[in-house]
């Protein structure tokens, strides 16, 4: 599997951006479930409609923990409606390519950040 | 350490298969000079694996591998056996925990209309002799339990499984790949009539290997060509494969005990500094196992991270989780065993060889408490 990952996955594999848990998380997300062997959680704060900090926390493989980092590193910062729309093409591409059979692992990246901003919005209109 | 999916050549052996590349090169099969030299060769080598296993010189045949040999085993007695297809029984008996080259021959076999029980094993992966027992009829021509498992290491009953396929005249094959060397073989002791035999697991050149046929257990050939190996197994003969070998084998014999003991002390410490880290847990029987396994798995994280993480820092392991396989699917003798799937993902092995030290055990050691916590703090699962 190994000459299958790119240097930009490596790396993010190793030195993962955002790990970790989040105080007082304004929104959360979590997906998958450990029957696949992939879970993965994202945890915001959400400041004037945007990103203000993002967190992950992943059970998975390689592929798994470098998607999460690269998401929340390619959304930080921006609208909740600009975050919505992170793709996995988006999330794989910016890792210089995922080996397809491992390209579930960048559509539950996306998934989990969407979840988190679903669960923020909610929260607001709960609010109101 | 991961001497479990190959090892490398014994430098004594690389000596003896030299000159069979271009001094040596003849075919064997020749009749001149040349041919004879490379024959002698192979008679020699053929010794050295009998003596091994204690057998005969003309019951051993050269395969490829391991592969090769299960498949020759297994289809080529149950190919004698069409007749027994049509029985109600079934026709070969094997366990869960199987090999694929032996799981994948014995679905083919099924799709061909044979009937074959896959016995289930327990918590550690050994079967039941009384259920074995109870689904032998007198369609059951073929009883094939390997010797010991490659993932996690159990030691089959095969001298027990030996006794009841004697008692029920049934052919017994073992698949042997990873118990050469390490565990003492005796074919006649053991009632057995078919070993498999893999050369580069036991310090010897990859592509190569051998059965063990019992004389008086007749085999149909799957590789048809000029009647090479008895008709059994037609192919010019890999004579620098065969005597490297056959000097594995030799080395083997001779050094059998001292390397057994030295690897037992190692796994045992290994396993008694690794368990001492929160959830971790043994895979496989925790004394009925091979001297050089271990296999571990950590609760909330996940094979192939944890196997990469150790790579960086110099430790090569392998796992049995769904993410490192390319099916996506947990190894299938986890599964057997009763792990959940969450249990199966977090598995690590670790094999040493012969060559193993005390001071790589405890470097190895030192280092996986590290890993297993960074990956833990990185889980969604771990809650501390």
């Amino acid at each position: 599997m190994a000459d299958m990952y790119t240097d930009i996955v490596m790396d993010h594999f190793r030195n993962p951006r955002n790990m970790g848990k989040m105080e007082k998380p304004d929104g959360i997300g979590k997906v998958g479930n450990p029957t696949c062997g992939d879970v993965m959680a994202i945890y915001i704060k959400v400041k004037d409609d945007r990103i203000a900090d993002i967190k992950f926390q992943t059970f998975g493989c390689t592929a798994a923990i470098a998607s999460s980092s690269i998401a929340t590193e390619l959304v930080k910062g921006k609208t909740l409606d600009e975050a919505m729309k992170l793709s996995r093409n988006d999330v794989a591409n910016e890792l210089g390519g995922l080996p397809a059979v491992k390209m579930h692992c960048s559509n539950l990246a996306a998934d989990a950040l969407r979840e988190a901003i679903k669960d923020y919005r909610n929260k607001q209109k709960k609010k109101k | 350490m991961d001497y479990g999916a190959s090892t490398p050549v014994d430098k004594e052996v690389i000596e003896e298969m030299l000159p069979f590349f271009d001094k040596y090169y003849g075919n064997p099969s020749s009749i001149h000079l040349f041919g004879r030299q490379a024959s002698d060769a192979v008679e020699q080598a053929r010794g050295r694996i009998a003596d091994l296993i204690g057998a005969q010189s003309d019951e051993i045949i050269f395969t490829s591998g391991g592969t090769e040999s299960d498949n020759l085993a297994i289809k080529g007695v149950a190919f004698r056996n069409k007749d027994k297809k049509d029985g109600k029984g079934d026709n070969i008996i094997t366990c869960a925990i199987e090999h694929p080259a032996t799981l994948e021959t014995c679905k083919y076999l099924e799709k061909l209309g044979y009937n074959v029980k896959y016995l289930p094993v327990d918590k550690y992966g050994i079967i039941d002799l009384d259920e074995l027992k109870n689904s032998i009829s007198k369609d059951t021509f073929l009883i094939t339990i390997m010797f010991a498992n490659n993932e996690i290491g159990t030691i089959e009953p095969i001298e027990e499984i030996g006794k009841i396929a004697k008692k029920h005249d049934v052919v017994f094959h073992s698949d042997a790949v990873q118990a050469i060397g390490k565990v003492p073989i005796d074919v006649n002791k053991l009632n057995l009539d078919l070993v498999s035999i893999s050369s580069h697991k036991i310090y010897g050149p990859k592509g190569v290997g051998a059965l063990y046929v019992r004389k008086g257990v007749n085999l149909q050939t799957i590789a048809h060509g000029g009647g090479h190996e008895k008709g059994l197994r037609s192919s010019t003969l890999n004579t620098p494969g065969i005597v490297g070998l056959g000097k594995a084998c030799e080395l083997g014999k001779k050094r059998m005990k001292e390397d057994t003991e030295h690897m037992k002390n190692l796994r045992d410490l290994l396993i008694k500094k690794v368990l001492e880290i929160e959830e971790s847990y043994l895979n496989g029987h925790p004394t009925q196992r091979l001297v050089n396994n271990t296999h571990f798995r950590f609760t909330a994280i996940e094979g192939e991270s944890l196997n990469m993480m150790l790579d960086d820092k110099g430790i090569m392991g392998a796992t049995g989780s769904a993410c490192s396989s390319k099916k996506l699917q947990a190894s299938h003798v986890l599964t057997s065993i009763g792990l959940t799937p969450e249990q199966a993902h977090g598995s690590l092995r670790l094999t040493l060889g012969r060559m193993s030290t005390k001071e790589e055990v405890e470097y190895v050691a030192g280092e996986i408490p590290g890993v297993v916590n960074r990956l833990r703090v990185m889980s969604p699962l771990w809650n501390r």
